[in-house]
């Protein structure tokens, strides 16, 4: 294959990778603390590009213009938001479960996943077709060859990285982080030690559904169209990314979103069938990761207890 | 044990049935949805009321102690139904839905509410079920009622492909184990032209030894909806799979999958072999889901991806829940009300996967253990329990 050619493939599977990177941390984060999978985790990053659209259209009327301001305006509106929706969720239906069988939280949010895509569908007005998302970043490009490398994409990779930097700071350097890693690691030590649990589980519900929403906006841009449908499919491929690389280490998290992303490039460019069936190549090799390693490949650490 | 006393509690199951079924032929036959609305109300106020004055505890008693003679009536109940709405189609392929939804729960009921063995992806094995008729009708001269068997036997082998990660994994990692294959599964359908890509395909009517089920049937001046054909067949089907789930339920192997289910580890130090059991719930349970599937699509006379999409498998979830986990009758409640309803009320048709999710969610945070909760279970009949 030429340069070029490879180069795009690459690109793409890049900007792939940090949209399930960012998903993927999501779930890495719930679980640490709380040991829980919220499998409406996908959801929330649907409804958070929605918010962000519904947010543009308002900003829109009030006559805004600005590209810059707007997309500042929409990630912040949209982050917020989510990060409230997951406060909201895991005060009120993921907690009050903790002591049911993990069968029960397991259902209710994959039931409220649900709600949450069925709401989009059916009350965001023509919520069941696919939206047009706003071009706010600068469409400018660079040819090489076959390459054509995007500043939008540059941009948003960048975007990416910043925030996982960002988090990875947040999480090793601040006070803030070693309570939520003090937590992650053992609850009741943690509470004796005068962390507030209540607060620091919902502090990192709402980070991980602010990341929710900024990889919904960022989806958004990259294909300029969003559908309720997205949230259902970034999630399962978010989580089987966190899953692959080993739930509760974020590297694992970030490691297993561009596997997957490179899987789905692999079977796109190089396998013979169709590229229709990058997903089901995908999912194949997840199903089968499990099956090798059944936590994944940084392992999680568990002891069995009798 | 005197014999006034054992049917002293026979009546409370009796009249319970005999009223569902008057109630079930009123809610079938009425049109208006102001009427049908009224109906539902009534049915909730009623339950509740009859919830509040201890009623529901002699009905259940009955269904421990008769359930045999019970399950005799309830068939005489389901009878009933056909022969008053013999020439109405609608209805017949409604309730023919209802049994053949209810097979397909018994299954996932063996894997979710005995063995503790997690599955994100019944629709899929339906649709595997009803895809193989479609194929099998389609292309081959296979016997109707052997292709039933060969979409169970497909379903369970196309299963067993997920064995390795299912036993290997537990817990989340199971589920999207499942919920992956659900997702590849549509996918797959929806790309493959061989069986009609996102269009899907026909199914060929069911005909047995010449005996075309798609014809409507003429006895003298009576006229039967072609659906009594396969109304009568998913009967057959449900009696059969129940007393083989119930028999299970109650056998030895039952008792293997609850103790697997409740405490792996405790069961491996009993000496039950955790794999074989996990392995035998998963199989028995996707030959079931797979049997109705393939009954089903013959019944729709269509297959297409969209029906057997992730979303179907967590109605099917929802249907179990709803009805109370790892009970059979309840189950059965369960699919009447998730079929049933959604069909009469038009106007909710649209929201249904909104008002199932919602009502699961309700379920999970007030009454975890369904409406009809499974009972504990009896080893000897007579014992009180």
């Amino acid at each position: 294959m030429d340069l070029g050619l490879f180069a795009q493939y690459t690109m793409n599977g890049l900007m792939l990778g940090m949209m399930y990177a960012l998903v993927a941390v999501g779930f890495t984060l719930f679980f640490g603390v709380l040991d829980v999978i919220k499998f409406s985790h996908g959801d929330v990053l649907t409804v958070g590009a929605f918010t962000a659209l519904a947010s543009f259209v308002g900003l829109q009327t009030l006559g805004l213009q600005s590209p810059w301001v707007s997309l500042f305006v929409i990630l912040v509106v949209a982050t917020l938001a989510m990060a409230a929706l997951g406060m909201l969720i895991a005060r009120y239906l993921v907690m009050p479960l903790r002591s049911a069988p993990p069968l029960n939280t397991l259902l209710i949010t994959l039931m409220l996943g649900t709600v949450l895509r069925e709401c989009v569908r059916l009350f965001y007005p023509q919520g069941a077709n696919p939206k047009p998302f706003p071009a706010l970043l600068p469409r400018a490009s660079i040819d090489f060859g076959e390459f054509n490398l995007r500043l939008d994409n540059v941009l948003m990779l960048a975007a990416g990285l910043a925030v996982i930097l960002g988090l990875q700071f947040l999480l090793n350097r601040t006070r803030l982080g070693l309570a939520i890693r003090a937590v992650a690691q053992d609850e009741e030590t943690a509470r004796t030690m005068g962390i507030n649990f209540t607060a620091i589980v919902l502090i990192t519900f709402a980070i991980g559904s602010g990341l929710a929403a900024f990889a919904g906006v960022m989806n958004g841009l990259y294909y300029n169209e969003i559908n309720f449908g997205i949230g259902l499919y970034l999630g399962v491929i978010g989580f089987s990314a966190a899953i692959i690389g080993g739930l509760g280490s974020i590297y694992g998290a970030i490691l297993g979103g561009f596997l997957f992303a490179g899987l789905q490039t692999f079977a796109t460019v190089v396998l013979p069938f169709s590229s229709a069936y990058k997903d089901v190549f995908a999912f194949a090799v997840v199903i089968a990761i499990m099956a090798w390693r059944p936590t994944g490949l940084i392992r999680e650490k568990i002891s069995e207890r009798v | 044990m005197p014999r006034n006393v054992t049917l002293a509690t026979f009546w409370p199951g009796f009249i319970a049935l005999a009223v569902a079924t008057v109630y079930l032929m009123a809610l079938l036959g009425v049109e208006r949805p102001a009427v049908v609305i009224a109906l539902l109300v009534a049915a909730i106020a009623v339950v509740a009321a009859a919830a509040w004055l201890g009623l529901t505890a002699g009905v259940a008693r009955s269904f421990t102690e008769h359930e045999d003679r019970l399950a005799l009536c309830a068939i005489a109940g389901l009878i009933a139904l056909a022969a008053f709405f013999h020439d109405d189609h609608f209805v017949l392929l409604l309730v023919t839905t209802v049994l053949l939804y209810s097979v397909a729960c018994l299954g996932l009921n063996i894997q979710f509410g005995y063995a503790g063995v997690l599955n994100f992806a019944g629709a899929s094995f339906f649709g595997i079920g009803a895809y193989t008729s479609a194929v099998l009708n389609g292309y081959t001269a296979v016997p109707h009622l052997l292709v039933l068997l060969i979409g169970g036997a497909v379903a369970a082998l196309i299963g067993s492909l997920l064995l390795m990660p299912v036993l290997r994994t537990r817990g989340h990692y199971a589920a999207v184990v499942t919920i992956a294959f659900a997702l590849l599964f549509k996918t797959f359908l929806e790309v493959n032209d061989v069986v009609g890509g996102p269009q899907g395909m026909q199914v060929k009517g069911m005909r047995i030894l010449g005996w075309s089920f798609n014809d409507n049937i003429d006895i003298g001046s009576l006229s039967l909806s072609f659906y009594m054909n396969y109304f009568v067949l998913s009967a057959l089907l449900l009696i059969a799979a129940f007393i083989v789930v119930r028999r299970l339920e109650r056998s030895w192997i039952g008792l293997n999958l609850d103790a697997l289910r409740l405490d792996e580890t405790a069961a491996s130090c009993f000496g039950l072999d955790i794999a074989r059991w996990k392995v035998t719930a998963f199989l028995i349970g996707n030959f079931l889901i797979g049997l109705a599937g393939a009954l089903y699509g013959m019944v729709g006379g269509f297959v297409a991806p969209n029906n057997y999409t992730f979303a179907d498998s967590l109605i099917l979830v929802s249907i179990l829940l709803l009805g109370g986990i790892g009970n059979p009758w309840g189950l059965i409640a369960g699919t009447v009300i998730v079929v049933i309803v959604p069909e009469k009320l038009q106007a909710i048709q649209e929201y249904r996967f909104l008002l199932y999710a919602l009502m699961v969610i309700l379920v999970l945070l007030f009454r975890p253990e369904g409406l009809l909760p499974r009972p504990v279970r009896r080893y000897f009949t007579g014992w009180p329990s």
